[in-house]
């Protein structure tokens, strides 16, 4: 079997060779449906509910979100933290560091400028041209 | 555990070296550079996202995401595009155990969820412009119409893409080639699955509850 030498292509589940007690795929992808449709429930529920305080449930969306992500990645994608996984994790890991990097970087940069150009009323507009 | 405990456990012969192995087999390659590329895909949405969620409140005046959108139709979208990714697993499941006739059961499940949801975005977006709502509206609006509208336009692609690929395996059988390319396919398929998960909370229900 060489194909166990190697990394595995992304998407491939682990071989049964390698891993015997490995479930069954059908098994992977049905368990991977049923707590992606738990997730989205919740998330459509938190979003519309009035039983929850308002301020936490943005963050709230947020985390389940991101637990949805986490779950495609790995009950469909099949991304695991075996050794024979590393290159994709490392480059999941990177594409993670750029997108976060994306939406902070630009969310912070954004509002802070934002907050500069807001000039309090009255006071000399010595900052424009 | 420790790492280094752990490490040792593992028996030296069962773990070779990149160049014990010789190259990899062309399906991890394929595959490998698909996911560098989904990964990129990712990183131009991330964009899209950091410039929605910075202009979401540049309503200019015209309506707002609360007075838009109707979670009903948003809800059976990802129940659409959640399903149509399940059975695209099915599917490359099918693949691999090479059965024609789940594999276009598959395809063809996939392609009508997939159908469906692109069918009610459209409308959505149609019943926005009707009423004034169109992207050059507003900054919010162009925000929205290009961070959604680049992800319908992928599920378009996914959808021609699937097409062309029942069509390879009609024609070509199982081959090598055509099983890269459906493996291709699941991993672009289940991407865009990941990117509308981003888009239905920071769009939708954020929108809405906020």
């Amino acid at each position: 079997m060489t194909d166990a030498r190697h990394e595995r292509a992304p998407g491939d589940r682990p071989s049964r060779e390698m891993h015997a007690s490995a479930p069954s795929e059908l098994l992977v992808y049905t368990i991977g449906l049923f707590v992606a449709v738990l997730l989205t429930a919740t998330s459509f529920w938190a979003a519309n509910t009035t039983l929850l305080w308002p301020g936490g449930v943005l963050l709230g969306l947020a985390v389940l979100a991101i637990a949805q992500m986490g779950i495609h990645l790995v009950f469909f994608l099949h991304i695991t933290s075996g050794p024979e996984s590393t290159n994709n994790v490392l480059a999941l890991a990177f594409g993670v560091l750029i997108v976060f990097v994306v939406i902070a970087g630009t969310m912070w940069i954004v509002a802070d400028m934002s907050t500069n150009m807001m000039m309090p009323s009255g006071a000399p507009m010595s900052m424009q041209h | 555990m420790n790492i280094a405990v752990a490490i040792d456990q593992i028996p030296q012969d069962e773990l070779p070296s990149a160049s014990e192995a010789g190259p990899a087999p062309k399906r991890i390659v394929v595959a490998y550079g698909f996911w560098i590329f989904l990964l990129s895909d990712i990183i131009m949405f991330a964009a899209f996202f950091a410039s929605y969620a910075v202009l979401v409140r540049s309503t200019a005046g015209g309506p707002t995401g609360a007075q838009l959108f109707n979670q009903t139709t948003v809800a059976i979208e990802t129940v659409c595009l959640l399903v149509s990714s399940y059975t695209c697993g099915l599917m490359s499941l099918a693949i691999n155990s090479r059965r024609y006739l789940r594999t276009y059961l598959g395809a063809l499940i996939t392609f009508a969820l997939g159908a469906a949801f692109l069918s009610l975005e459209i409308r959505e977006f149609s019943s926005m412009i009707a009423i004034g709502a169109a992207p050059q509206r507003s900054a919010f609006l162009s925000a929205f119409f290009t961070l959604v509208g680049c992800h319908g336009l992928h599920v378009a692609l996914g959808l021609i893409w699937l097409i062309v690929m029942m069509v390879q395996v009609a024609v070509f059988g199982f081959a090598a080639r055509v099983q890269h390319r459906l493996l291709c396919f699941s991993l672009f398929w289940h991407a865009l699955d990941i990117v509308w998960v981003g888009v239905f909370t920071v769009v939708y229900l954020m929108g809405v509850s906020s």
